[in-house]
């Protein structure tokens, strides 16, 4: 098979052709390695690593040639540079952990290797996480391989972000420049990017993928979850990703179900949650028209709309811009410069923290840092943190609520489709809006997938959200994959490594 | 009381005691704990605070706390939460120490104090939390350089918290000793001040008698009993004279100079820290069994007072010699093994005379007494049965130190079974009154005085081994003769 048409396989295709020795491993991760080559003006990896990727896709063609084939094996996956991953450059995106080489593998991916899977490399993303466009990493920002218009005389053509913070992940999965992915969202850092290159994003169920491994924003949010070009592909993944580890006292000892298994195509009688809420001031009528487009695709498929309330979503992004910068600036302590990373020494103790901090964070980690230590200070507790915390459970309740009377909640992904790199970088505040719709479910811990459904009017991709109840990452699964269906997303990126077939 | 120039006055005191949980393990990773490892050999990911690194709590610890808070007959608080306590220092890897602050694991508890005037004094327990411990810095490894062990870094510390019920340095002292000896008795901590594994912040203000409570200042980190005494006893002093002199006391953070023997400031109130604590989103509240907690209790070892009182009235101890022989489970131990079907007072005087100035002598605790509890009572069934006299028994104990022997051994090897022979007593005592006929006749003259003197040359005639009832019987005899 060409390079080309290699590519073009999804996850499931890969895996028939794998064992069914259509081709073998080596040449699946060959062509990758090739088409992260020549994608590089993405900027979506920070680190390829297309020897450790031979060397695994040789170890899964022996068992494939044993027919001791494991459930990913040969699958090569690009990894979101916030995990950790031994012996293998890890750096979060950030200049303070220049040299960080971690002497221990992160759980979701150990689990990835045992699996069979073929590590492609470590992907750009925000610094730290923090960020809804991949355009604050040390690294340099990360290209959508999406452009408004295939032409470049067209009219305005000047490269767009990805979202974020997965966005290396997001732009390598939609560029073919990665088979599938896996990726953290803390606030939409998987669905949002995965809304804007036109790919499906998983952000699974708090305590589903243990944290163990993962450089920690904000933990009470995070989420490690997968993305990939199909809803089962991503079911797949997750399958592996998923599971109790006692090594973090956060993941829930909950038994796996067979995601895929769950994809029945079966939506007769589930109830659909429309929230009325959801209506942001500014939201293009495109995207108001893909969510009544959604709603039908799914009553089409004999499923049931029901309107719903979630009054406290209004509150939701300010919630959010509270506790993840207070959580924030706790964990983001560690980078001192005593240990590990980049140090610049000082006259004083004092100084070398104040030159290394300075010198280490970008100003978007830099600003929530700040944030989160003014809402933890003595006076200020009380009136936002504790009250952020008291309106996430109650935010929490209002999900609850609803799901007494529907199974799943439809909604946008995003308010609006990929942007102008640039654009947005002068105001925190319309960048933070990005999360509007992604938000509410980290902060109830709920699942939540994004699919892309249709073009905006410049030829972007638009992704619509189903919320689920918590561990019922089967039923958002299978609606998603109805959404899927009835969509029928066929497009392609302006960029395609490779160049398609 | 203090006597000040101008009246009296009171010290009110609250005790911080950091006691290191003994654990094979820290509280949140699994690596371990020993005193004086190479630096930074004991160091998980996890305790360095590397990327991605997550605690998990250590059940054992958990359960340490839980007994002591039982032995301190305090409210165990089924559920507790962690928080991050945030600051800044080389040896704390994570920029935050985990601590609990709102909710802690064991609350409201008490202790009662032995006063020496016999009395009792019940003093409040606030609360007991679970506490991570931080590294080391080493400042005197290199002239411009600090160094960082983070061995320490992540090891368990019970904070027990005192209500400012304490009043004087000696209470503070009794204090110690008291919860140390808990502490001991449940197999929490070591109690070992000079490895650290207790430590003391001294809350300390004073008022004159009847008024309401003084500014406090907080002596930081002191490490001995002796020292806290100090330290109180300096800072209470410090605090009079200001305000006589027409001052007031700032509320600071002081350090004790052990050097000096006195407490300096460290930093004001408007320098203390903000830690910005809020529950630490890596840990889920700590939520006990009730059940759990029964059975702990019920496991619970006999504990001090309760020993105490036991040994009064069931061995018929003097409330003195019972504190005295309760004060280290060991000892408390070593008494009833030896007290075992004896005379509980001869055990008693001989683990508080002869036995304890050897090991006073010798440096060294009861664990590692060269006669065991078995030779002593051995010993003990000697005398009793008349094989040696109580004054030879002396010298048998001497010898049982030196060569670790048992004690009818030594009887037998060196022939000090007492003599009860009195054909043998009195060939003694004729050959002494024949000797001394001089002073046999002053006797008899009616120098009263000069009996002990006969005793005496029989005795060392005998060696010491004439059994002396039969010796005085004989010897009256022969002299009114």
């Amino acid at each position: 098979m060409s390079d080309g048409s290699l590519l073009a396989l999804n996850l499931a295709e890969a895996r028939d052709g794998l064992a069914r020795k259509v081709f073998s491993a080596r040449e699946l991760a060959a062509a990758y390695n090739d088409a992260i080559a020549g994608a590089k003006p993405l900027n979506a990896y920070i680190t390829p690593t297309p020897e450790r990727a031979l060397e695994m896709a040789d170890a899964a063609d022996q068992r494939l040639t044993r027919g001791e084939a494991l459930p990913l094996d040969g699958i090569p996956v690009a990894v979101k540079d916030l995990f950790c991953t031994k012996d293998i450059l890890t750096t979060a995106g950030s200049h303070i952990l220049d040299g960080f080489h971690p002497p221990y593998e992160s759980t979701v991916t150990d689990k990835l290797w045992r699996a069979g899977a073929v590590m492609l490399g470590k992907t750009n993303l925000d610094e730290f996480a923090m960020g809804s466009s991949s355009t604050t990493s040390w690294y340099g920002p990360v290209e959508n391989p999406w452009r408004r218009h295939p032409e470049p005389q067209m009219g305005d053509n000047r490269p767009l972000v990805p979202g974020g913070s997965s966005g290396g992940s997001a732009a390598a999965v939609a560029a073919r420049a990665a088979l599938a992915a896996i990726g953290t969202d803390t606030g939409g850092s998987i669905r949002q990017p995965a809304s804007f290159c036109g790919i499906v994003g998983l952000k699974p169920t708090y305590g589903r993928c243990s944290r163990w491994g993962v450089v920690a924003f904000a933990s009470s949010l995070d989420h490690p979850g997968p993305m990939g070009r199909t809803v089962l592909d991503v079911a797949i993944i997750l399958g592996v990703m998923a599971g109790h580890d006692v090594k973090d006292s956060t993941s829930a000892p909950m038994p796996v179900p067979d995601f895929a298994a769950a994809l029945s195509g079966d939506i007769r009688r589930l109830r659909i949650g429309i929230p009325k809420e959801y209506r942001v001031d500014g939201m293009p009528d495109e995207i108001e028209a893909l969510w009544r487009q959604g709603v039908e695709w799914l009553q089409a498929a004999g499923a049931e709309p029901v309107e719903i309330s979630l009054p406290m979503t209004k509150y939701a992004l300010a919630t959010y811009y509270i506790i993840a910068p207070a959580e924030a600036s706790s964990n983001l302590a560690r980078y001192d410069g005593v240990r590990f990373g980049l140090r610049v020494d000082g006259d004083s103790l004092d100084e070398m923290y104040v030159l290394t901090r300075a010198a280490g964070f970008g100003a978007e980690v830099r600003r929530r840092v700040l944030i989160g230590t003014y809402v933890l200070s003595a006076g200020y507790y009380d009136a936002y943190y504790l009250k952020a915390q008291r309106v996430r459970t109650l935010i929490a309740r209002d999900f609850a609520k609803a799901f007494e009377r529907v199974d799943c909640i439809l909604t946008p992904t995003a308010p609006s489709a990929a942007f102008i790199i640039g654009e947005n970088t002068d105001d925190p505040i319309t960048m933070y809006l990005n999360d509007v719709f992604t938000v509410p479910a980290n902060l109830a811990g709920l699942p939540a997938i994004s699919v892309p459904a249709g073009l905006s009017g410049d030829g972007l991709p638009l992704g619509l959200q189903i919320t689920g109840r918590a561990f019922d990452e089967e039923t958002v699964l299978r609606v998603a994959q109805i959404l899927e269906n009835a969509a029928s997303f066929r497009h392609l990126p302006s960029f395609i490594a490779g160049g398609g077939g | 009381m203090i006597k000040g120039r101008a009246g009296q006055w009171e010290a009110v005191i609250g005790l911080e005691v950091h006691a290191q949980v003994i654990s094979k393990a820290k509280l949140f990773s699994g690596a371990a704990t020993d005193f004086g490892a190479e630096p930074n050999i004991q160091v998980s990911p996890i305790d360095a605070a590397f990327p991605g690194m997550l605690p998990v709590i250590n059940r054992h610890c958990v359960e340490q706390a839980v007994k002591t808070g039982l032995g301190l007959d305090a409210e165990i608080n089924l559920h507790s939460v962690f928080e991050r306590k945030n600051y800044f220092y080389p040896d704390l890897p994570a920029g935050y120490q985990i601590s609990q602050y709102q909710q802690p694991v064991v609350g409201h508890g008490r202790i009662s104090l032995d006063m020496p005037d016999g009395t009792v004094r019940e003093i409040g327990i606030t609360r007991l939390h679970l506490e991570q411990d931080a590294g080391k810095s080493l400042h005197d490894q290199h002239p411009s350089l600090t160094y960082v062990d983070l061995n320490r870094a992540g090891v368990a510390l019970m904070e027990i918290v005192s209500e400012p019920d304490l009043r004087s340095a000696e209470e503070a002292g009794i204090y110690l000793r008291k919860l140390r000896s808990i502490l001991r008795y449940l197999g929490t901590c070591d109690g070992n001040m000079e490895e650290g594994s207790l430590r003391c912040d001294c809350n300390v203000s004073v008022r004159r008698l009847g008024e309401p409570l003084g500014t406090r200042c907080e002596i930081k980190n002191v490490n001995s009993i002796r020292y806290v005494m100090q330290a109180i006893e300096y800072e209470a002093r410090r605090q009079i004279e200001i305000i006589e002199e027409g001052g007031r006391v700032e509320q600071q953070t002081r350090l004790f100079d052990a050097a000096r023997g006195i407490t300096r400031p460290m930093r004001s109130k408007e320098e203390a820290h903000d830690y910005r604590y809020f529950p630490d989103p890596d840990l889920l509240p700590l939520v006990l069994d009730p059940d759990w907690v029964k059975r702990l209790r019920a496991e619970l070892p006999e504990l001090p007072d309760a020993k105490k009182a036991r040994f009064v009235s069931e061995y018929g101890l003097s409330a003195d010699d019972a504190d005295v022989l309760v004060a280290e489970k060991e000892i408390a131990l070593f008494f009833e093994r030896v007290a075992q079907g004896r005379s509980a007072k001869v055990a008693a005087n001989w683990i508080m005379g002869e036995l304890f100035g050897t090991l006073n002598r010798l440096g060294i605790g009861i664990e590692q007494s060269p006669v065991s509890a078995q030779q002593l009572g051995a010993l003990i069934d000697l005398i009793a049965e008349g094989t040696i006299s109580g004054r030879l028994a002396k010298d048998v104990f001497a010898e049982m130190v030196a060569s670790a022997a048992d004690p009818a051994a030594i009887v037998e090897a060196k022939g000090l079974r007492q003599v009860t022979d009195s054909s043998a007593i009195e060939a003694a005592i004729d050959t002494v009154l024949a000797v001394q006929a001089e002073k046999v006749a002053e006797y008899r003259a009616g120098r009263d005085k000069l009996y002990g003197f006969f005793v005496g040359q029989i005795m060392r005639a005998t060696q010491g081994k004439a059994e002396p009832t039969l010796v005085n019987l004989l010897l009256k005899k022969k002299l009114a003769g």
